[in-house]
C-alpha cells in the first residue's frame, strides 16, 4: 500500500475542520446572499455534508482532478478553488473564474484540479474516466475524483463508467455523497437494494460504505481508495452516508423532508460536533477556532466585495469561447 | 484483359483506406492521439470495417482502447481524456448510436469551453457511420448531421472523396474543437479515381470544394450525395446544361462564401442530403441564400432530401427515401426551364 497514512490523527482532524468551517460559512453566505438580493441565483445548498470534502482535500494533491456536480461547492471549495473566482463567477461577474459564462452549476479551475462541473445527474462519472486514462498514459499516480449524490447512482452513465473503470482498471474513485434524498425522493423509495457501495460487486470493484459525516472513518476509507488507485490497483466506490439540511435547491418548499429526521440530522451537525471535539481533546482552543473562523469570514466578505464590484461581461463576449477562434462578428 | 492491366485500368483508392491512412498517420505523428470504441483493438478485429486494423499493435494497447458497449462511456472517457491534453478519436460506430450519448455530446463536449470561459477545451473527434443502401432500417443508417449543426461548439464535417477524407480527418484531429467526422458506408469500399494524399494533405474545416465548375445552376451536397450529385452533373453536362458542384465537406460551420459566390453567378441552387428534408441542414443554407442574395436568384433554392419518414427498410420504399442521381437530374432539369 502506498505510503499516505490511512489514519486522521489530531493534527489531520484539525486541518479538516479549517476546511470544513471555510465551506459551512460559505454555505451560509450564500443563501444570505440570494435572500438579501445582493445576487440571483439558483443554488443547491450543500449544508451538512461538508465533512466528506473536506477530507478529501485533505488527502488530495492539486494535480488530481475532480469532476463535480452542481451541488459541488462544497467539493470545489475542498479542492481548493479559490474564493475570489469563485464569488465572482456566482455574481456572473468577468473576474469570475468562467468569465461569468457557467454560473454556479459550471465552475470550473483547473489549476487546481476542478475540470468539470455538472449540471447533468451523473455525467461526472464518464468524463472522470478520462482524465484517470490521461493519468495512466502519462505514467501519473494522480487519480480522477466523480462526485454524484444517491439520486445518479439510478443512472446509466454512472454504471457504464463504473464498468469500464473497473475493466480498464481506471484510478477513478467514485465518490457518492448519499444525503438520503434525491431531488425531493426519498433514498429508500426509488433505490432497490437500498446500498449504493453493494453494486460495486457487479462490476468486481471495491464498494465501501462510510459514515461520511465522521471525519475519520470517512478518513481512512477515502484514502484507502487513493491508495489503492495510486498504486495502480483500480477504481473504487465509496457510498459516504450524510444529510442535506435543506431543500433540493435553495427557496424549494422541503416538507417532503420529514421534521424529526431533519431535526436529528441537525442536531448532529457534523461541523460544531468536529469543532467541540477538537477543543474537548486540547487539538485547538476555542479562541484559536474563532480566529479560523473569523479569517474565513472575513476572507468571505473580500470576496463577494470583489465579485458585487467587477463588471459585468458585454453582449460581444457571446462570439468567445464557442470554439476556440471567436465567431465573426 | 490481364489481371494486373485490369488493375492498372481501375481508379485507385477508396475512401477506407484514406482513413485508415490518415489515423495511422496521425498515430505515428502525435502522441497524444488516441483512440478508442467498440472493437477497435486487434484482438477484436480491429474495428467492424477494419479501419484501425494494425493500430493497436502498432501504437500499443494504451492509446488504443477497445470499449464495451457503452456509448456514454466511449464519450466520456474521451471528453476527459481531452480536458487532459490528448486528442482522442472516439468511434461511436454507427450515427443512430450518438443518440445513446447525447448528453455526453451535447451538453459536455460540445459547451465545457464556453462554460468554463475558455480554461478548458476538448479537441475530440467523433468517428461514425452511416448512409442507407444495405436495407438496415430505421435505426442503423440516419443521417443526424442537422441535430449536431444546431450545437454551438461542435464541427461537423463529411468527405466524398479519398483525398477529403483523408485531410478532413487529418485536421478534425488536429482541431482544437470537438469534430465529429460522419462516415457513408456505402461508398467506403467504391474505388475512386484519387491519389492516396501524403501525410501533409489537410483539407481546412470550414472549406467547401467546387468539385465541378458550371454557369446555369449550383449543386450544394456533401457525403454520398455528393457523389450522386458529381454523376448528375456530368449527365446533365451532356444534355446541354452547365452544372456547379459545391460540396460543403465541412457542415458546421458552413463555408457561406463559396456557397454564395457560386449562388451569385448561377442564380439557382439546388440543396441536396441524405437527412430528413424538413429542419435539415439545407434549410439553413437555403434561407441564408435567401437573406444574402434576394432579388438575385433566378430561381427560388430547391432542396432535395430524405422523406419524412424512418428510413424504411424494403428495397422499393429504401429506393424512394433519398435523392439519387436521377432525381437530382431531374431537378436541375426543372430549375433550368
Amino acid at each position: 500500500m502506498a505510503d499516505k497514512q490511512l489514519v486522521a490523527d489530531s493534527a489531520v482532524l484539525l486541518e479538516v475542520y479549517k476546511r470544513a468551517a471555510l465551506l459551512k460559512a460559505n454555505d451560509e453566505r450564500a443563501r444570505k446572499v440570494i435572500l438579501s438580493g445582493q445576487i440571483a441565483m439558483v443554488y443547491y445548498s450543500y449544508r451538512g455534508q461538508e465533512i466528506i470534502p473536506s477530507v478529501m482535500g485533505e488527502v488530495l494533491r492539486d494535480d488530481d482532478t475532480i469532476c463535480t456536480i452542481y451541488r459541488g461547492i462544497h467539493d470545489m471549495l475542498g479542492k481548493g478553488f479559490p474564493l475570489r473566482e469563485l464569488w465572482a463567477e456566482l455574481a456572473g461577474r468577468t473576474t469570475g473564474s468562467c468569465k461569468g459564462k457557467g454560473g454556479p452549476m459550471h465552475l470550473t479551475y483547473p489549476a487546481k484540479g476542478v475540470m468539470v462541473t455538472t449540471g447533468i445527474v451523473g455525467s461526472s462519472a464518464p468524463i472522470a474516466n478520462g482524465l484517470a486514462w490521461a493519468a495512466q498514459l502519462d505514467g501519473s499516480d494522480r487519480v480522477s475524483i466523480c462526485t454524484f449524490g444517491d439520486g445518479a447512482s439510478n443512472i446509466g452513465a454512472v454504471h457504464e463508467a463504473m464498468n469500464l473503470a473497473a475493466v480498464w482498471k481506471l484510478p477513478t474513485i467514485f465518490v457518492c455523497q448519499n444525503n438520503l434524498f434525491a431531488e425531493h425522493t426519498k433514498f429508500e423509495k426509488m433505490t432497490g437494494g437500498q446500498n449504493i457501495a453493494a453494486r460495486a460487486d457487479g462490476y468486481g470493484i471495491p464498494g465501501v460504505r462510510v459514515d461520511g459525516n465522521d471525519p475519520e472513518a470517512m478518513y481512512s476509507a477515502f484514502a484507502e481508495a487513493v491508495a489503492r488507485a495510486r498504486a495502480g490497483e483500480g477504481p473504487t466506490l465509496l457510498e459516504c452516508m450524510t444529510f442535506r439540511f435543506f431543500g433540493h435547491n435553495f427557496g424549494d418548499d422541503d416538507s417532503y423532508i420529514p421534521k424529526e429526521q431533519k431535526a436529528a440530522a441537525m442536531e448532529a451537525d457534523p461541523v460544531p460536533r468536529l469543532r467541540a471535539r477538537l477543543i474537548a481533546d486540547g487539538v485547538a482552543t476555542e479562541a484559536e477556532l474563532a480566529a479560523v473562523e473569523a479569517e474565513i469570514e472575513a476572507r468571505i466578505d473580500d470576496a463577494v466585495e470583489h465579485a458585487l464590484a467587477s463588471p459585468w461581461p458585454e453582449p460581444d463576449d457571446l462570439r468567445f469561447d464557442v470554439f476556440a477562434k471567436e465567431i465573426a462578428a | 484483359m490481364s489481371a494486373t492491366a485490369e488493375k492498372a485500368a481501375k481508379p485507385k483508392v477508396t475512401i477506407i483506406e484514406a482513413i485508415a491512412k490518415a489515423y495511422h498517420d496521425a498515430f505515428a505523428d502525435d502522441p497524444k492521439v488516441i483512440t478508442l470504441g467498440e472493437d477497435l483493438a486487434d484482438p477484436e478485429g480491429g474495428g467492424i470495417a477494419k479501419i484501425t486494423k494494425g493500430l493497436s499493435t502498432s501504437f500499443g494497447d494504451d492509446r488504443v482502447r477497445s470499449t464495451p458497449i457503452s456509448e456514454q462511456a466511449i464519450m466520456g472517457a474521451a471528453i476527459g481524456a481531452s480536458l487532459a491534453g490528448y486528442k482522442p478519436v472516439a468511434e461511436i460506430m454507427l450515427m443512430n448510436f450518438t443518440t445513446v450519448a447525447m448528453d455526453m455530446i451535447v451538453n459536455h463536449a460540445a459547451k465545457l469551453r464556453f462554460m468554463s470561459g475558455g480554461q478548458t477545451s476538448v479537441p475530440i473527434v467523433i468517428r461514425t457511420m452511416t448512409g442507407l443502401g444495405f436495407g438496415s432500417g430505421g435505426q442503423h443508417c440516419d443521417y443526424l448531421e442537422a441535430w449536431f449543426a444546431h450545437t454551438p461548439g461542435i464541427k461537423v464535417c463529411a468527405a466524398s472523396t479519398p483525398e477529403d477524407a483523408y485531410g478532413l480527418l487529418r485536421a478534425a484531429i488536429e482541431d482544437p474543437d470537438p469534430v465529429i467526422f460522419i462516415e457513408n458506408l456505402p461508398t467506403y469500399r467504391v474505388p475512386m479515381a484519387f491519389e492516396l494524399p501524403a501525410s501533409d494533405h489537410r483539407v481546412p474545416l470550414g472549406k467547401a470544394a467546387v468539385q465541378r465548375e458550371g454557369s446555369d445552376v449550383t449543386v450544394v451536397s456533401y457525403a454520398r450525395m455528393a457523389v450522386q450529385a458529381r454523376a448528375a452533373a456530368e449527365q446533365a453536362t451532356a444534355e446541354g446544361i452547365s452544372v456547379e458542384v459545391v460540396d460543403l465537406r465541412t457542415i458546421a460551420p458552413w463555408d457561406r462564401e463559396t456557397v454564395l459566390a457560386s449562388a451569385r453567378k448561377t442564380g439557382r441552387v439546388i440543396v441536396v442530403h441524405e437527412a430528413v428534408k424538413e429542419h435539415g441542414a439545407g434549410a439553413e443554407i437555403a434561407a441564408v441564400i435567401n437573406e444574402e442574395l434576394f432579388g438575385g436568384l433566378k430561381k427560388p433554392v430547391k432542396r432535395l432530401g430524405g422523406a419524412f419518414s424512418a428510413v424504411p427498410y424494403s428495397r422499393p420504399l429504401e429506393n424512394a427515401y433519398a435523392p439519387d442521381a436521377d432525381r437530382i437530374l431531374a431537378a436541375i432539369k426543372d430549375i433550368v426551364s
